[in-house]
C-alpha cells in the first residue's frame, strides 16, 4: 500500500531537547570556568585534569562507569516520578534504605550461598524496601495531599537517622566505630571478570542492572497501560481522572517504582561501589540524580548519556588536587546545569530565534528565485525539496544583486 | 531533676531553635503569598550561614575590632548575599516562567556547592568557625516576672527580639497596609490585581527578595546563636525544609507559623538535648534524631488535607 503523503506547511526548525540540553551543559561549563577564574586558577588545566582523572586508563574508565551506575538509576527514579508529575527529591533516603537492606543481608546470609541465588535475593529485597519507602511519600501525597518534596526530604532525614541507628546495631566494624564492616567481595555485586578486565576498578554488575532498568523504564512508560496511565496523570491529573484513571493509585505506584529504582542505586553504591556504609553521611548522589534526569530530558537514553557525563565530572574531580582547585567545582557545574535546564525556556527561545531568522532569510531568497523564474504559486504550497532548491538559487541571486550594487 | 528545671532548660533552647525556622518560614510566606513557590529556603539559609561566617571571621580577625559590630555586619552581609541569590530564583520563576520547583532545587544545590567551593578556598578544611557568637543576656525587668520571666526572658539572644519584631512588623505589613493586600492578592488572583493597575511582576520580585532577606537573617541567626560555625559536612540539616513544612502546618498565616515553628523548635531541642535529661537516656540517638522529621510528617498529615495554600502559588503570570 502506498502511504499518503501529508503536506506539512513549511516552517522554521524548533529547538530540540538535545540542543537545549547541550547548551545548558555548555553554559554550566562556562560558569565553572568563571568560578575557577575568580579564584585565580587556570580553567583549562582544571578541565584537563578532570578528563585525565576520569578517562586516562581502563581502571579510571571503569571507576567512572561505576559512579555513573548510581546516577543512571537515580536519574531513572527521578524521571519516572516526574512523568507522573511528582518530584522525587528523596532519592538520597531511598538509596540509604536500599543500601542498609543490602548490607544487612550481605552480613547475615551465609557466605557459601551460591551467587545465582544470593544476588537475586539482595536485589529483590532492597528494591522492595525502597519501594515501601517511596510508597510512603506517594501514600501521603495521595491520601493526605502532603507535598512530596517536603515529605521526601523528611523521609531522607528519617532514613539518615535510621541508618545511623542500624549500623552500630547490626553491621558495625569494631575497629572503626563509625563505619560498617566492609562486605566480603563474594557478597558484593562485583565480579572477578569485570574487576580483572578493568584493572581493579569499582565497576560491577550494577552497571548491567542499570542498563536493564533503562529498557524496563522505557518499556513501562511507552508500551504498557500502566505507563500510559502514569503519564496521563502527569500531563493533566483532572483530565486523567475524568478518563477513569485512578489518580491516587497511580501516584502511589509511581512513587513506589521510583523508590525501588533509587534503592537499587543504593544497593549498587553500598554493596558494589564502596562496600561500606558510614554513619552520619547523606549521599549526595540523590540530588545529582535530579540533574541527570533533567539534563536527559527524562528519557532513558538521555539519562544514560547524561549520567556518564556527570560520572566523568564526579570521578575526574579527584585529580584536581594538584591544580589547587577545590573539588566542589564539579558540584557547582552540576547545579548550574540544573538551573539552566530549569530555565530552558530562555535557551529554547534563543535557538528558536536563530532558526527563525535563518528560515526567514531562506524564504526571502526563495521568493526572489521564484520571481525570476516566474513561478507564481504561493510559497506555502512548495514541497521541502523544491523550497531548498529555490532557496539555494535565490541565495546566489541575492548575492549577485548585492555585488552589482 | 524536677519538671520545672527541665522546662527552664528546654524552653530557652527551643526559642533559640525556633527563631531561624521562623525567619525561613516567614520568608517563604512572603514569597508564596506573592505567588512564587519557594523551595530554596534551605539554600538561601545555608548561603546566609556561610556569608555571615565568612564576614564575621574576617572582621573578628582584625585586632581591636568590636565583636558585636562584627556580628551586626555579618548579619547584614548574610541578608544581602541571600537576597542576591534569591534574585536568581525570582528571575527564573517570574521572567522566564520556569518550573519553580526545579529552579528552587537548583538554587539549593547551587548554594551547597558554591558555599563549599568558597569555604574550601577560604579555610582549606571547609569548616568556618567564628571566634565568638552572641552572648546570652537577661532582659532587664521582664526577667524578674515569676514563671514567665525565667522561661522567656532569661538568657536570651538579642537577635531573638529583632526577629520577633520583624515577625510582628510583617504581620502588620501584610494584613494592615494596602501593600500587603496587593501582595497577598498577587498570590490568589494575579490577573485581578494586574487589572487594578498593580505591577504583578514587581510585587512577586518583592516577595521573593523578602524571602531571601529573611532566610539570610535566619541563617545568620543559626550561626551567631547556637551553631557557631559553617559546617561543610552537614550544612543546616534540612532546616529550610522544616521551615517550608512549618509554613504549610501554619496554613500560610503569620500567627500559624509562629506556633508551628515553635513546635518544630521544641522537637529540635528534644532531639539535640536528649542526652542531658535522664528521661531520654534510654532512647538511642538515632531515634531521637529522627524525631523532629517524623513529627513534621505527622503534622503535615493533619494539616495538608485542608490546604490553605495561595491559589496562584507556583503559577507563572
Amino acid at each position: 500500500m502506498r502511504r499518503r503523503e501529508i503536506h506539512k506547511p513549511l516552517e522554521a526548525r524548533k529547538a530540540s531537547p538535545l540542543i537545549v540540553s547541550l547548551s545548558a551543559v555548555l553554559l554550566g561549563i562556562a560558569a565553572g570556568c568563571v568560578f575557577i577564574l575568580c579564584i585565580g586558577k587556570n580553567p583549562f588545566a582544571g578541565f584537563e585534569r578532570i578528563l585525565f582523572g576520569a578517562l586516562s586508563n581502563t581502571r579510571r574508565i571503569g571507576n567512572t562507569l561505576g559512579m555513573s551506575t548510581q546516577l543512571i538509576l537515580i536519574g531513572l527514579s527521578v524521571a519516572f516520578a516526574f512523568k507522573t508529575g511528582l518530584f522525587n527529591i528523596g532519592a538520597s533516603g531511598q538509596m540509604l534504605i536500599g543500601g542498609i537492606t543490602g548490607s544487612i543481608l550481605a552480613y547475615y546470609l551465609p557466605l557459601d550461598m551460591p551467587r545465582a541465588i544470593y544476588l537475586p535475593i539482595i536485589i529483590v529485597a532492597s528494591m522492595a524496601a525502597g519501594a515501601v519507602w517511596g510508597f510512603i511519600a506517594g501514600f501521603l501525597k495521595a491520601k493526605f495531599n502532603v507535598h512530596e518534596v517536603v515529605s521526601t526530604i523528611m523521609l531522607n532525614w528519617t532514613a539518615y537517622w535510621l541508618v545511623y541507628d542500624f549500623i552500630p546495631r547490626f553491621i558495625i566494624d569494631p575497629t572503626i566505630s563509625v563505619k560498617s564492616r566492609p562486605i566480603e567481595t563474594i557478597h558484593t555485586l562485583r565480579a572477578d571478570w569485570i574487576t580483572g578486565l578493568t584493572g581493579f576498578s569499582t565497576l560491577n554488575y550494577g552497571f548491567f542492572l542499570a542498563i536493564i532498568m533503562c529498557f524496563a523504564v522505557w518499556f513501562i512508560l511507552e508500551r504498557t497501560t500502566l505507563g500510559f496511565n502514569l503519564k496521563a496523570v502527569g500531563a493533566n491529573r483532572f483530565c486523567a481522572e475524568y478518563a477513569g484513571i485512578k489518580v491516587n493509585r497511580s501516584i502511589m505506584v509511581s512513587m513506589a517504582i521510583a523508590g525501588a529504582l533509587a534503592s537499587l542505586a543504593g544497593l549498587t553504591y553500598y554493596c558494589g561501589y564502596s562496600n561500606i556504609m558510614e554513619m552520619g553521611k547523606m549521599p549526595n548522589e540523590g540530588f545529582d540524580g535530579i540533574a541527570v534526569a533533567l539534563l536527559g530530558n527524562c528519557s532513558p537514553a538521555g539519562i544514560f548519556f547524561s549520567a556518564i557525563f556527570f560520572g566523568i565530572l564526579k570521578m575526574g574531580r579527584g585529580s584536581l588536587a594538584a591544580t589547587g582547585i577545590p573539588t566542589e567545582i564539579a558540584d557547582t557545574i552540576i547545579a548550574t546545569i540544573i538551573y539552566f535546564t530549569a530555565t530552558n525556556v530562555i535557551l529554547a527561545s534563543f535557538w528558536n530565534g536563530i532558526f527563525r531568522s535563518r528560515f526567514e532569510k531562506k524564504e526571502d531568497a526563495a521568493k526572489a528565485a521564484m520571481r525570476k523564474q516566474g513561478d507564481t504559486s504561493p510559497i506555502e504550497s512548495l514541497t521541502k525539496e523544491k523550497f531548498k532548491v529555490y532557496a539555494k538559487e535565490g541565495k546566489a541571486l541575492l548575492r549577485a544583486e548585492k555585488e552589482e550594487r | 531533676m524536677g519538671f520545672w528545671n527541665v522546662l527552664t532548660t528546654i524552653i530557652p533552647s527551643a526559642i533559640a531553635y525556633t527563631i531561624p525556622i521562623l525567619m525561613g518560614a516567614l520568608g517563604g510566606l512572603y514569597s508564596e503569598r506573592s505567588g512564587v513557590t519557594n523551595l530554596c529556603i534551605e539554600g538561601l539559609m545555608l548561603f546566609g550561614v556561610f556569608s555571615a561566617a565568612a564576614a564575621i571571621v574576617k572582621l573578628q580577625a582584625i585586632p581591636g575590632f568590636s565583636f558585636v559590630l562584627a556580628i551586626v555586619i555579618g548579619i547584614a552581609v548574610a541578608m544581602a548575599a541571600s537576597t542576591l541569590l534569591s534574585l536568581l530564583h525570582a528571575f527564573a520563576a517570574i521572567n522566564l516562567k520556569a518550573n519553580q520547583v526545579i529552579s528552587g532545587t537548583a538554587i539549593n544545590m547551587l548554594s551547597t556547592a558554591v558555599t563549599l567551593f568558597l569555604a574550601q578556598t577560604i579555610t582549606g578544611s571547609g569548616n568556618i568557625t567564628i571566634v565568638r557568637g552572641i552572648i546570652r543576656n537577661d532582659v532587664p525587668l521582664l526577667s524578674n516576672i515569676p514563671v514567665i520571666g525565667p522561661l522567656f526572658f532569661t538568657s536570651t539572644y538579642w537577635t531573638t527580639w529583632v526577629c520577633l519584631f520583624i515577625w510582628l512588623a510583617s504581620w502588620f505589613l501584610l494584613y494592615k497596609t494596602s501593600f500587603g493586600l496587593r501582595l497577598r492578592a498577587c498570590g490568589e488572583h494575579p490577573s485581578a490585581v494586574a487589572s487594578a493597575g498593580v505591577n504583578v511582576h514587581r510585587m512577586r520580585y518583592i516577595g521573593v527578595m523578602a524571602s531571601g532577606l529573611l532566610s539570610g537573617l535566619g541563617g545568620a541567626c543559626i550561626l551567631v546563636t547556637y551553631a557557631g560555625e559553617y559546617n561543610a559536612g552537614s550544612g543546616i540539616n534540612g532546616l529550610g525544609f522544616l521551615a517550608i513544612a512549618a509554613l504549610i502546618f501554619g496554613q500560610w498565616k503569620p500567627l500559624g507559623i509562629l506556633g508551628s515553628t515553635f513546635f518544630f523548635g521544641l522537637c529540635m531541642t528534644i532531639a539535640n538535648m536528649g542526652k542531658v535529661f535522664p528521661v531520654f537516656q534510654s532512647i538511642p540517638t538515632g531515634y531521637l534524631g529522627m524525631f523532629p522529621y517524623l513529627a513534621t510528617l505527622i503534622a503535615l498529615v493533619f494539616s495538608s488535607r485542608r490546604s490553605a495554600a495561595p491559589l496562584a502559588s507556583g503559577e507563572p503570570f
